[in-house]
């Protein structure tokens, strides 16, 4: 498992737009690079990222092999109701990587 | 009195190319980097290096070697026992009679305490866990030792900073006393103060050493570069973090 992080505020007010801050530790390998003998590094990349709060799909991002290895993803949404967001990285072999995170809305 | 004129420029332009940064024009590397680069590296939650510094708090707690003993074994609580260790980096070892750096005092420890293998240099868990000791030592400021056993060591690194190397025949001391704040090709030169090591650094993608630093300046100048671990290398660690006295850490640091 990859290390993530990811911040936003715990709590908020309903109504409140809050700011979601995520960095997950990825080679994003272009496989356009060649290692010291020559041979082409094969492509590694999370090619999708998606937020879903309370099972609504908030955010999705496409990833493509010009973006830095340990992508910062950050975005927005609009505090509704307390529940929980799950973010979700999907790299080019269908490997999900996901992390559940609670939030508190009053 | 013409000839003594000229000699006396001539011995003018001698220390000139040998001037040291007066104390008060001494800048960190972070004065160096962007608005935006600064302010990823200090937000916790947008400093990649973060990452690391989260596995090795994780690497601390671990029992490893034949002891199986962690390192929080010994060393209890990273956040009260590591403040300000890796300001004090080299230090001098009584045993070996030598400096050591940081990820060489963390591979003593595991060797002699652990009984476990060395970490390889640049491996991810040295990073790791250079990274969470360095990050214990942040905003505190560089406070290494110059007790009488160091000075053969700081006297070597001076010499080496100075020393012109390499098919371009260039030291450390004409880019990073001289020149510094200028440009090269398209990044400015900094002082050359390793505040921030282990460092993010975006052309690598990744968290690297200063031995890696120092061996990507000696391959630029087109000289062999150090072996990672060499005494010479660790002897120059130390002369730079002498030379940066009293400049915060901010490891780890995030640089271009």
């Amino acid at each position: 498992m990859a290390r993530v992080l990811i911040n936003f505020p715990q709590r908020a007010k309903r109504g409140e737009i809050i700011e979601i801050k995520t960095l997950i530790q990825h080679p994003m390998e272009t496989g356009y690079r060649l290692d010291s003998k020559g041979a082409v590094i094969p492509r590694d990349i999370i090619s999708r990222f998606t937020c879903a709060y309370n099972g609504d799909e908030v955010f999705r991002a496409e990833l493509f092999p010009a973006i830095s290895a340990n992508p910062f993803i950050a975005f927005s949404t609009l505090a509704t109701e307390s529940g929980e967001l799950v973010f979700s990285w999907i790299d080019d072999n269908g490997q999900i990587q996901s992390e559940i995170r609670q939030i508190t809305v009053e | 009195m013409r000839a003594l004129l000229a000699a006396g420029f001539a011995l003018a332009a001698v220390t000139a190319a040998f001037a040291e940064i007066a104390p008060e024009a001494r800048r960190s590397g972070d004065d160096f980097v962007s608005p935006e680069i600064r302010a990823m590296q200090n937000d916790e939650t947008a400093n990649p290096g973060m990452l690391w510094v989260l596995q090795g708090e994780t690497l601390w707690a671990r029992k490893a070697g034949a002891a199986a003993r962690s390192c929080q074994d010994c060393h209890g609580d990273a956040m009260a026992s590591m403040k300000g260790v890796a300001a004090r980096y080299p230090a001098f070892d009584a045993v070996l009679a030598r400096p050591l750096d940081l990820e060489q005092r963390i591979n003593r420890c595991r060797t002699e305490h652990q009984r476990a293998e060395p970490l390889a240099w640049e491996s991810e868990d040295l990073l790791a866990l250079t990274a969470f000791i360095a990050r214990q030592s942040r905003g505190l400021p560089i406070a290494v030792a110059t007790g009488p056993e160091l000075r053969p060591f700081l006297d070597l690194g001076k010499e080496l900073f100075r020393q012109r190397e390499g098919q371009l025949n260039l030291s450390c001391s004409q880019c990073h006393d001289d020149n510094w704040g200028k440009r090269l090709a398209g990044s400015v030169i900094p002082q050359g103060h390793p505040t921030g090591y282990p460092i993010y650094r975006l052309e690598w993608q990744s968290l690297g050493s200063l031995q890696r630093r120092l061996r990507g300046c000696m391959t630029g100048v087109r000289a062999q570069p150090f072996d990672y671990g060499a005494p010479q290398a660790v002897a120059l660690e130390l002369y730079l973090v002498e030379r940066a006295r009293g400049m915060p850490m901010d490891a780890p640091a995030v640089r271009p």
